[in-house]
């Protein structure tokens, strides 16, 4: 299987086995006009396995929310052809209108015009609670 | 500008604050009488709660200021379909300062994140009521004298009781803390809540089915109601309400300085003999919080208190 070099972009490595569509579906890389793609289990050395996402274009995304699918994400910024940064996502502190409450009794439900904010409770279990009501996301 | 969501907003230094605050003003109340004169306290309770209301309310009036507000929600424009957002940014125009119960968890939070004056939660569903809390601590500090190195006993609904947590959490900030959790097996603390709050600081605590068998061990013990809507049998729950109602006959191994609290309302889980009992706390701990929430009022508008 080929897939063209990218020559400005991003290359969102070391995504769980499993994980990648969900992120490009989060993300909304459906939506993307530039090329993007989606590898599902490449045999990784540190991970067994893993998902790479590709995107041969400019992205304007919170690249933070990466860490909340999938520890361990790395991120290559690729300019004219060549790696010009690496980062590691860390799981995000807090994450805004991406996941919704599901507490019935909770603000979220009723409230207009309101951010849906989660932020992180237990980085070890890679827990997330609501800023409002305290429910716990799934 | 500072609101009161969560008791944890607040530090222990400033909790101690609080309480010392409290504290003169239960020695010398007329010396506050005009503390906040012409300021203004707006108390939007969207669901009833007469005691929480009337104790707000008779803190701000003893402080020299008004008060105004509505006690249920038919009678305030959320009736009408008017977010909490909006009816904050109007009120906020009319007060001084805002107190705020909501059956909706997390509502006088988005009330603090567009209000122009300070927000108190007063009570947000099941979920936090600081106030209380900050009344527990005062009773605790009146009564005993000290917030650190306590035996401290809480029974009953250990699951669902807001009250409960909050006070886990408060008092895991202090030395020599030790808790003691009665409760039954369906009822008990939830695991998050130990972990956030007991465990990750190392607190020691015992789990217990039954009261009598610790009820010498403790400094404090905190009642609280176990609720028919929490079981799933007739049965079951009266078999374990009957196991927490407080009698004088429980009470006969309990240190003689125990210090018993309940946030009340009460229903059956302390039998009214106790009431005469004098390490029975409840209705000074009730009166104890108007003298907080004078303190709370105070800081939060920002009154200088001139020991």
């Amino acid at each position: 299987m080929k897939i063209d070099a990218i020559k400005n972009g991003i290359v969102i490595d070391h995504i769980e086995a499993g994980c990648g569509m969900q992120i490009y579906q989060m993300l909304g890389m459906d939506k993307l006009s530039c090329p993007v793609a989606l590898l599902r289990n490449v045999p990784s050395k540190k991970l067994g396995h893993k998902d790479i996402i590709k995107v041969d274009g400019e992205l304007d995304i919170d690249l933070d929310i990466l860490g909340y699918f999938s520890p361990n994400v790395t991120v290559n910024f690729i300019r004219d052809g060549k790696l010009v940064d690496k980062r590691h996502i860390d799981l995000p502190t807090r994450i805004t209108d991406l996941l919704r409450c599901k507490n019935p009794r909770c603000i979220t439900t009723t409230e207009q015009d309101i951010h849906h904010i989660f932020r992180l409770a237990d980085p070890e279990k890679r827990t997330y609670r609501c800023i409002y009501c305290d429910a716990k996301a799934d | 500008m500072r609101h009161l969501i969560d008791i944890m907003e607040l530090s222990t230094e400033e909790i101690d604050e609080l309480i010392s605050t409290a504290a003169r003003i239960i020695k010398n109340p007329m010396k506050y009488r005009e503390a906040c004169k012409y300021k203004t306290l707006a108390t939007l309770f969207f669901e009833p709660s007469t005691r929480t209301r009337l104790s707000f309310e008779a803190a701000m009036i003893e402080l020299g200021g008004s008060v105004l507000g509505f006690s249920e929600a038919n009678s305030s424009s959320a009736a009408k379909g008017e977010s909490v957002a909006d009816t904050v940014r109007v009120v906020g125009g009319y007060s001084d300062i805002i107190a705020m119960r909501h059956p909706k968890e997390g509502a006088p939070l988005v009330a603090s994140m567009n209000s122009t004056v300070p927000i108190i939660n007063a009570g947000d569903g099941g979920h936090n009521h600081p106030t209380q809390t900050l009344t527990d601590l005062l009773t605790i500090s009146q009564i005993k004298g000290r917030l650190d190195n306590l035996t401290i006993g809480l029974c009953g609904d250990l699951k669902f009781g807001r009250t409960v947590h909050s006070l886990i959490a408060a008092m895991s900030r202090y030395e020599g803390i030790r808790f003691v959790l009665i409760s039954p097996e369906e009822l008990k603390v939830p695991s998050y809540v130990k972990a956030e709050h007991i465990k990750a600081r190392g607190i020691p605590y015992t789990q217990s089915r039954t009261l009598e068998d610790v009820m010498p061990e403790l400094d404090i013990l905190y009642m609280t109601r176990v609720q028919r809507e929490r079981f799933f049998s007739e049965e079951e729950y009266l078999r374990l309400r009957d196991t927490y109602i407080l009698t004088p006959d429980k009470l006969k191994n309990a240190k003689q300085d125990l210090c018993i609290m309940h946030p009340l309302p009460r229903v059956n889980e302390i039998s009214t003999a106790v009431d005469s009992d004098p390490r029975a706390c409840y209705f000074e701990q009730a009166r104890f919080g108007k003298f907080i929430r004078m303190a709370l009022i105070m800081k939060l508008l920002e009154v200088e208190d001139e020991n």
